[in-house]
């Protein structure tokens, strides 16, 4: 029997790297072996360790269940304490996931447009070259239903005696 | 850089189509030689998954950014991985000439 099919896994920032090498004297010589990290472990890891968020809010942030996540995270960090350890190259790519990008709005013909490559800022809009658009973004309004919702899920009740402790 | 315009007709008097899936034709636009290109979208009598179709057509002709009226659901995942921009004009008066002479600022 077949395993179940993975469940897409969202990536808001996809890394501006491919990857990383190790170096020094001691490096190992025929280092072509390099430790594979996907996508979504790259993700977790930076929802996790530098956003902070915590493994519940993070797993929704990802569109995964809070024990996926913890399953994704626990193999980024075990990869990149393999690489570390055995001086090995890590080397980003792959994975189950799809990206999401950011939506603008033109005033100049009032187009609507997003930025699929993260690393390079929206400078003009792509069609009349106006260089007056706003980011249409509900994203504090969104950024609130986020936090309602996960609120409102079931969880271990840790994330919610701290969010108490913060209002 | 090729950029695609979905177009109700062959012509560039045409109107923009406002699907993006089921359009008429995609005109393929290269920015650097100027060319039009006009292609018949196989996908458009099809039950489902015009979408896909479509998106495989102008990511084989290499083009980066698309303008048309509107995006399907399955689109936007499927574009940001390729990374092509969409660029949704909710204007379908405007003639594919004129678009391209806003594509040309």
């Amino acid at each position: 029997m077949s395993p179940r099919n993975k469940r897409l896994r969202k990536v808001i920032n996809p890394p501006l790297i491919k990857g990383f090498k190790p170096f020094g004297p001691d490096t190992p010589k025929n280092n072509n072996n390099p430790v594979i990290m996907l996508y979504e472990e790259y993700e977790a890891l930076r929802l996790c360790d530098y956003d902070l968020y915590n493994h519940h809010q993070a797993s929704e942030l990802m569109g995964v269940s809070r024990p996926t996540f913890t399953r994704i995270y626990a193999s980024a960090r075990q990869k990149i304490a393999r690489a570390f350890v055995d001086g090995r190259k890590i080397s980003i790519e792959g994975g189950k996931v799809y990206f999401d990008s950011d939506w603008y709005h033109c005033q100049g013909c009032g187009c609507y447009f997003n930025n699929p490559a993260k690393d390079i800022k929206v400078e003009a809009c792509p069609l009349c070259g106006v260089t007056t658009f706003i980011n249409f973004e509900y994203d504090d309004y969104e950024e609130d239903e986020e936090c309602i919702k996960v609120s409102q899920k079931r969880s271990c009740g840790r994330e919610r005696r701290k969010r108490h402790q913060h209002n | 850089m090729k950029i695609a315009i979905t177009s109700t007709g062959n012509s560039p008097d045409a109107t923009l189509d406002s699907r993006f899936g089921r359009c008429a034709y995609f005109v393929i636009y290269d920015t650097q030689s100027g060319s039009t290109e006009f292609v018949p979208n196989p996908a458009r009598e099809a039950e489902d998954g015009a979408g896909p179709e479509a998106v495989k057509l102008v990511a084989s002709r290499n083009a980066k950014k698309i303008v048309s009226g509107e995006f399907g659901m399955k689109i936007k995942p499927l574009l940001d991985s390729l990374k092509i921009q969409m660029i949704v004009l909710q204007d379908p008066e405007k003639r594919v000439n004129e678009i391209i002479e806003m594509l040309n600022h």
